[in-house]
């Protein structure tokens, strides 16, 4: 049922059956490494290739979220997923390996959001029972594809991001048990003139706001009604901005936790002269929420929370090409499966 | 260009960039600095130790001793960037390893290396100059216009 201009809620309650975040070395030694599925600990994953590497997390993570549920590949009906990489190569060529219908999409960081809303709102109408919806990302791959080479001697101003190496995802079905996805609010394409690609966080910072604040709206909610909002890869630059946009237009986030999962994934202040700012990328919201949000759900200790994965939308030609970097902000409600 | 001047009119925009500019951390200009000075001097100074020893030990005379110390600076700098450790160095350093020599050898190295699942020819060949293209070009060019500068100011063609 949509509320308002653009927000879905899903009355049928599509439930997360199971999810898998399966995370690289650096990740592995941030404060949530007890959350991961698999924590691995060669940035190439036994592969050849940073591709290929990336490749290989979207496939592990998918492969173990469908064993979670204990369902096979033959069982789930639809794939929503994307990532980071020219065409998302990695979600097509996992596609390829699940042979599952594959919806391709693209959010670049929010894609982890948009996959789940879409994956909620297919179980939701009754056009599929059991869908999967993941995403990834690879810390060397988005430095070739966006800055420079990996190994490239270049100093990283303190605005700047570390791109999370990780895969994440989640089985969305049309009955429980788990914690279920009860409304969601799409982005839109909000853009502050902010032109620095080492300064993401500024960039998406006004997204964030835009597409939080429509949500509580929208749903007449408020921060309060929520034990935690989770932006996705603000990190210190743009949470900072975001808290502070959020003070202006007398939107009580002191009610709730409000933090951001590009701040949750590494020790920021111990790792600085590595992380900068914080974590990015698709993977950053995606294993922070399917790894260590979920378990606290299923745990008890949130009951209901939203998740806004923010995205960058830029590519290295827009802005070679003085384009400022255009943002995006999917929300996702979740809330705990038992009541 | 209409894009650039509608984004110019807009007020929203400029109050918003004006927080976030409140809300960046400064760059660390002067601890980048004296990183730099202290970082580029030591590989200076390296160079003057390998210089100092192609002149005593193998009897090079002054002038020519300078092709074997940027052999080996190039060859000490490939190797730090292959065993992946020339970037770590150079978070910390700054301009101080990207400026010398070796600076250039990493841009090379490291775009060999992040080309090479690409191919031999299209990707090595194709990518090794992708960042050290424009120093060649750049440099060339600034140095003919340095040459024009010296002739003009009677310097002679020497």
């Amino acid at each position: 049922m949509l509320l308002g201009h653009r927000t879905w809620k899903f009355e049928n309650r599509p439930a997360i059956a199971a999810a898998a975040a399966v995370v690289g070395p650096e990740e592995g030694e941030g404060p949530l490494a007890d959350d991961f599925d698999i924590i691995h600990a060669d940035p190439y994953v036994q592969q050849d290739s940073w591709e290929k590497a990336e490749r290989a997390l979207m496939e592990e993570a998918s492969n173990l979220a469908i064993k979670k549920a204990n369902l096979t590949k033959e069982q789930v009906q639809f794939y929503v997923g994307g990532d980071l990489l020219n065409q998302i190569v990695s979600s097509t060529f996992n596609a390829r390996t699940l042979s599952i219908p594959y919806i391709g999409v693209f959010g670049a960081c929010s894609t982890s959001m948009e996959s789940l809303a879409l994956a909620a709102l297919l179980v939701d109408s009754g056009n599929a029972d059991t869908v999967l919806a993941g995403t990834c990302s690879h810390n060397s791959t988005a430095e070739k594809q966006f800055r420079y080479p990996t190994e490239y001697g270049s100093q990283k101003p303190p605005t700047a991001h570390f791109t999370v190496t990780g895969a994440g995802a989640a089985i969305v079905r049309s009955s429980g048990p788990g914690p279920v996805i009860t409304s969601a609010t799409m982005g839109r394409v909000v853009d502050m003139g902010i032109k620095d690609p080492f300064n993401m966080g500024a960039a998406m910072a006004p997204a964030a706001f835009d597409t939080i604040q429509a949500h509580l709206k929208e749903t007449q909610t408020e921060p309060g009604d929520y034990d935690m909002i989770v932006t996705g890869d603000l990190a210190k630059v743009g949470h900072g901005i975001a808290k502070e946009l959020f003070q202006e237009h007398q939107i009580a986030m002191d009610q709730t936790e409000f933090n951001d999962c590009g701040l949750m994934i590494y020790d920021v202040e111990k790792k600085k002269d590595l992380v900068q700012a914080g974590g990015s990328g698709c993977a950053c919201s995606a294993v922070v929420t399917y790894g260590h949000l979920l378990k606290r759900i299923n745990n008890g200790e949130l009951k209901r929370i939203l998740v806004a994965a923010t995205g960058a939308l830029l590519s290295p030609l827009t802005f070679q090409q003085g384009e400022s970097i255009p943002s995006i902000c999917h929300v996702v409600c979740i809330e705990s499966g038992g009541e | 260009m209409a894009n650039k001047q509608l984004k110019k009119a807009m007020p929203v925009q400029q109050k918003y960039q004006k927080l976030a500019q409140q809300k960046e951390p400064p760059r660390p200009i002067f601890k980048n600095c004296v990183r730099a000075f202290i970082a580029g001097g030591t590989i200076c100074l390296i160079g003057q130790g390998i210089m100092e020893a192609m002149v005593h030990w193998f009897h090079f005379d002054e002038k020519k001793a300078g092709d074997p110390t940027v052999a080996i600076l190039i060859l000490i700098s490939v190797i730090l960037t292959s065993l992946g450790v020339y970037d770590k160095i150079a978070q910390w350093a700054g301009a101080g390893t990207a400026v010398p020599v070796t600076g250039f050898a990493n841009s090379l190295c490291s775009s060999a290396i992040e080309h090479r699942s690409e191919g031999i020819v299209l990707g090595v060949g194709g990518n090794m100059f992708k960042l050290a293209g424009s120093v060649i070009v750049f440099g060339t060019v600034a140095a003919f216009i340095i040459g024009i500068i010296h002739w003009l100011l009677g310097g002679g063609g020497s």
